[in-house]
């Protein structure tokens, strides 16, 4: 047994032993688990794919005379933000898109920009155009200002994600006879494509299936930067079936994570159009598995074939609510390229990038290897399968 | 024998003139039309698979270049933004030629531009669009 204390004071030394979750993999198949985790400190994990519920707050500094943003209408780049705080705080979401956007007028709508593509051009350094209405008061006369706004003049710019690193995902087909157009990429009539989102066996909570040493607190790589896990994800949901090496098969936990955006990299958080759908932002993450015991590198040895998840229909039962699956398949399967349903062949897509995964597994490794990142303890535990923290749908009810 | 895909522009003057015949009647070359349309300038864009012995395929080549069409070769229509690609690979199972394909070790997406139809499907299914066209 170790503690996180004992591994960081090995990654001060320079004497840390680290290994990426695709690495453990032989290591444990060729030691096993006991001599693993007492040669192995850290695993490091690695995922990157679209994350609609991510955004950035800001703070642009006072003008002069002052303008109160709160209760205007505000815009970076023609995206429309939401200022309702105080006077110049706002925040932009990574699915908001101009108010001209034709969307899904001429259908399917292309979405070619909106709030992760700010986001992006914000971390490349781009000069972005900042416009605001508002109303006037006593202490905030000013009612109009247009001026170009720069991530290095900002007081504060600050990734702040609700819900990332799903914990699993669906694998989304179509089986209806027309093409549709979802947040899953575009799917071909009676079953022409199977799409999956998850890094499978490097994917961060997969690697942690029971929350053990992930928590509120725990410091990861967050878009080529340093982040922190804030809180649980919303949708966070421990409570689903799970297979004997804990992993949910079928999507279970999230993470809510922060990080300043000065310090990321625009290649870690991508600008990403959904054909028919809308726009989002891809986020790279990566979370260090501090090797505490024999039991957690037992969880980040798991491979892409012990991994499973449901086949779901994109045309009626997902937008029905339906909880029908038609299946399940591994990711080895997936990633294979085809899969099998129904007596059909189908090819399969990935919307998550495993060889992104890969790289920032990697480059997780590299700085806890330098000594650059320390680990830190978790201050408080994420809602586990105990907890009774569930995820519901909305009960609706007339408005009388 | 050779086989080729090449993409044909052609003037407002030739659209409406039947050139791609006289490449079967007079050099005896096969074609297979991988797409075509009038663009709003009324220019024609042809994109063909055209085959035939390497003597004829020369001369029908030089025909259409003396009517006045411009030919390119179709690699250098649909090209990868390689700053844009984060080889995801959403765009594999819609390319319908194998041209855009997962290597199973790398996981990174490769892009055959000789296997390319330039049906242009990838452009937009890209999330990142990332495939770019270039006629």
């Amino acid at each position: 047994m170790k503690t996180i204390k004992e591994i960081n004071e090995k990654i001060k030394k320079g004497e840390v032993v680290c290994v990426t979750a695709e690495e453990i993999i032989d290591i444990v198949d060729k030691k096993g688990t006991r001599q693993a985790a007492e040669e192995v400190d850290v695993v490091t994990t690695g995922t990157f794919g679209p994350m609609c519920s991510s955004g950035a707050y800001f703070n642009i500094g006072h003008s002069k005379p002052r303008i109160k943003l709160g209760g205007g209408i505000i815009k970076v780049n023609d995206v429309p933000v939401y200022a309702g705080f105080a006077a110049v705080d706002f925040y932009l979401g990574a699915t908001a898109i101009p108010d001209d956007d034709p969307r899904n007028k001429v259908f399917p709508g292309e979405f070619k920009y909106g709030g992760g593509h700010v986001i992006q051009e914000l971390v490349a350094g781009k000069d972005l155009r900042l416009e605001a209405l508002t109303y006037g008061t006593d202490c905030y006369p000013r009612k109009k200002l247009e001026t170009l706004i720069n991530i290095k003049d900002l007081n504060e710019a600050v990734l702040f994600n609700i819900r990332n690193c799903y914990q699993n995902y669906n694998v989304a087909v179509n089986l209806s006879d027309k093409i549709i157009y979802t947040y899953m990429g575009v799917l071909k009539p009676n079953l022409g494509n199977a799409n999956y989102c998850s890094a499978g066996q490097l994917s961060p909570l997969l690697n942690d299936p029971l929350y053990k040493t992930v928590g509120i607190g725990s410091k990861i790589f967050l878009g080529g930067g340093i982040g922190y896990v804030a809180w649980q994800g919303t949708q966070h949901n421990p409570k689903v079936k799970r297979r004997d090496n804990g992993t949910p098969v079928s999507s279970a936990g999230t993470l809510a994570v922060i990080g300043d955006l000065k310090q990321m990299k625009p290649n870690w958080l991508v600008g990403t159009s959904m054909l028919g759908y809308g726009v989002t932002l891809s986020v790279g993450i990566g979370v260090p598995i501090p090797i505490l015991g024999e039991e957690i590198v037992k969880y980040t040895a798991i491979k892409d074939a012990d991994i499973f998840a449901q086949v779901v229909d994109y045309s009626n039962d997902y937008p029905q609510l339906s909880s029908r699956t038609l299946g399940e398949v591994s990711y080895a399967q997936l990633k294979s390229g085809k899969i099998t349903l129904k007596n059909k062949e189908i090819p399969t897509g990935a919307l998550s990038s495993y060889s992104k995964a890969r790289e920032i597994a990697e480059e997780l490794k590299d700085w806890i290897k330098k000594g650059d990142f320390l680990l830190s303890e978790p201050v408080a535990p994420l809602p586990g399968v105990e907890s009774g923290y569930t995820f519901k749908p909305l009960k609706e009810r007339p408005v009388i | 024998m050779i086989s080729k895909r090449i993409v044909l522009h052609f003037p407002h003057r030739l659209v409406d003139q039947p050139i791609v015949y006289k490449l079967v009647k007079e050099y005896d070359l096969q074609f297979n039309i991988l797409k075509a349309y009038v663009t709003p300038q009324e220019e024609g864009l042809m994109v063909l698979e055209l085959s035939g012995e390497e003597d004829n395929f020369k001369k029908g080549t030089k025909y259409l270049q003396s009517c006045g069409v411009k030919i390119q070769s179709l690699s250098q229509d649909v090209i990868r933004n390689e700053v844009k690609c984060t080889d995801c690979g959403a765009c594999v199972p819609i390319c319908p030629t194998g041209a855009l394909a997962i290597d199973p070790f790398t996981r990174k997406v490769h892009f055959y531009d000789n296997k390319c139809i330039a049906c242009e499907l990838c452009v937009k299914v890209c999330p990142t669009r990332a495939m770019e066209v270039r006629f």
